[in-house]
């Protein structure tokens, strides 16, 4: 098992007698990147504080590969670097905010020179070090912030909402763009959002939290695929995973009963084991009741109901039930039209095996 | 006119004779001022960081004694410093009233809040946000602290101006515990009111030529020194 490169255990901070993080443990993991997803006020900022030496926690121990470390430790901070939602670029040049704190390294005048070039040009602006640093754009200075970090050659890099404020093409851009370089530079990574598409471009793993508590940590798939509670599963856009008995297991298929309806999920699991499962609804296929369904590989259809229709920004999430089972897919506005779907609708339901996520219980 | 045009002669003919006691007493003014403001800068802008940046019990009580410091009339600054510094005050041992010192330490009273309170405004003004920023990339206190100067320098050039332009032009105080004595103590604006009492307008208009001329020098340097700073500044 990989050493954690960041450790922190039974981590607290309150705020006015008001519990604001309350963390028994959680990992960064050399080389990952582990988004911090939540809503707003759940406590994301304030716990990569601490996580980043910026604030002292008023209980609990962070780790850095293996040893105990505190705000007063500035040589432990100085192996990491943060860019937050408001850029805060300094007054001065490009040039002068990137070799920032290289200059606190009493890094040389010539290193810096080529470190700050190669960093303007890892994030796409070769050659700006002239210009004022505080006429850029938001997606600019965005770029600047994360050159800014990534010239210091951080053990743990800290991107505190980095996006948050950008509008939706420039975000997009730059969702791509962060995922390209943090996968490519392989630095261990803390990546705090609320949005759970920009948590699964960038992350490996994924911790989410709720009132100051992670209350789902895992790998992106499992921890998307699967929802442990009935809020996880509202917050991810989802139903809350389905309960089920596994009737047999075969050739790593696994068929499931969940209440007289059966679901096949490709997972080896012991006969008879009590298991929950899940699907992501971007996953989930519906066609018309009377439909002739297309020769397909999905190991799952079900002839199910409309329960539910809500819009989901482009798109609609749509939930169709069929006895204890609850699925939620997301359609296109064209596709609702289509399918002239309304509460109550009969449709058929496929998806694939592969992406039912299962745990035992 | 005619009293204008006159002083104004003898005026320019006294500085143009090079008369040692004029220059003495512009010596003498940027000597007295000039430490003073050194060290209200020296003492003010660390305690208006510490006042814009720090949140302790008693912060707000120093603010409003700053922000009341920057009202104080010159005159009671005079007096209480001539008090102190009287044969019968807590500091007569020293010996100081009538002397240089003890106009720089009038002075020091003077400028010493509105360089705090200005400089406490300037940096209050720089994001924590900002401050929180330079730590992430590895700034220390004092890295963090200078960083947060530099962001405020606007300001702080605002500072120095208020705090130079409150005690150049200052009179009370001065002759108060200065005593205008000439050749020692007697600096600008003192020798101004004296010639002026005498009727003698030709050297207190030299003087007060000077006087501007100095504002003015010192205001040029300080907005050259703004204007760099506002280049980055769009």
């Amino acid at each position: 098992m990989t050493a954690a490169a960041i450790a922190i255990t039974g981590i607290q901070k309150s705020f006015k007698g008001k519990m604001a993080v309350d963390v028994s443990h959680l990992e960064l993991k050399p080389g990952r990147t582990l988004a911090l997803l939540g809503p707003s006020g759940s406590g994301k900022s304030t716990l990569l504080s601490m996580i980043g030496l910026l604030e002292k926690p008023d209980a609990g121990t962070v780790e850095l590969d293996g040893a105990p470390v505190t705000v007063a430790d500035r040589a432990a901070r100085m192996t990491m670097a943060a860019a937050f939602q408001r850029t805060y670029l300094f007054k001065g040049t490009v040039g002068e905010n990137v070799a920032y704190g290289l200059k606190l390294r009493r890094i040389s005048s010539a290193e810096t020179g080529g470190r700050v070039a190669a960093a303007l040009e890892r994030v796409g602006l070769p050659g700006w070090q002239e210009r004022s640093a505080l006429t850029l754009s938001g997606g600019e200075a965005q770029r600047v912030a994360l050159a800014r970090a990534l010239v210091l050659k951080p053990s743990i890099l800290l991107l505190d909402e980095p996006l948050a404020s950008l509008d939706p093409i420039m975000k997009w851009r730059l969702t791509r763009d962060f995922a390209q370089i943090l996968n490519e530079e392989r630095v261990t990574t803390l990546y705090v959002t609320h949005d759970q598409d920009e948590a699964l471009a960038v992350a490996d793993d994924v911790a989410i939290m709720r009132d100051g508590r992670v209350v789902a940590y895992g790998p992106v798939d499992e921890v998307f695929g699967l929802p442990v509670d009935d809020w996880t599963a509202g917050f991810l856009g989802m139903e809350p995973a389905v309960r089920g008995r596994v009737l047999e297991s075969e050739e790593g298929v696994a068929r499931i009963d969940c209440g007289g309806v059966d679901l096949y999920a490709v997972a080896s699991l012991a006969v008879g084991s009590e298991v929950s499962l899940g699907v992501r609804p971007e996953d989930v296929l519906l066609f018309e009741a009377d439909a002739v369904v297309p020769l397909s590989s999905a190991r799952n259809k079900l002839e199910a109901v409309v329960a539910e229709i809500d819009p989901s920004g482009a798109t609609f999430r749509v939930v169709v039930e069929r006895g204890p089972v609850r699925i939620a897919a997301r359609i296109s506005r064209a596709a609702l039209a289509d399918l002239r779907l309304s509460v109550g609708t009969p449709v058929q339901v496929l998806f694939k095996a592969t992406a039912v996520r299962v745990a035992s219980t | 006119m005619g009293i204008f045009i006159d002083a104004f002669r003898d005026g320019l003919a006294m500085l143009a004779s090079g008369a040692a006691d004029v220059w003495t007493i512009v010596l003498v003014s940027i000597q007295v001022s000039g430490m003073a403001v050194l060290l209200a800068l020296v003492l003010g802008i660390p305690a208006g960081f510490v006042l814009g940046t720090k949140r302790f019990v008693g912060r707000r009580f120093m603010l409003i004694i700053a922000n009341t410091g920057m009202g104080l009339p010159p005159v009671v600054v005079g007096l209480v410093v001539a008090m102190l510094l009287s044969r019968r005050g807590p500091f007569g041992s020293l010996e100081l009233l009538y002397s240089q010192p003890a106009m720089v330490i009038a002075q020091l009273v003077i400028a010493l809040p509105i360089v705090a309170a200005v400089s406490a405004a300037a940096v209050s003004a720089v994001p924590r946000e900002l401050r929180l920023q330079a730590r992430s990339l590895g700034a220390s206190p004092l890295q963090e602290a200078f960083m947060t100067l530099k962001e405020a320098r606007m300001g702080l050039i605002a500072a120095v101006a208020a705090g130079f332009g409150s005690i150049i032009s200052e009179v009370g105080a001065v002759t108060m515990v200065g005593g205008n004595l000439a050749g020692k103590t007697r600096v600008m604006t003192t020798a101004i009111v004296q010639y002026t009492r005498m009727g003698d307008y030709g050297p207190a208009l030299a003087l007060a030529a000077v006087l501007m001329g100095m504002v003015l020098i010192v205001n040029i340097l300080l907005a050259r020194v703004q204007s760099s700073a506002e280049r980055y500044e769009a």
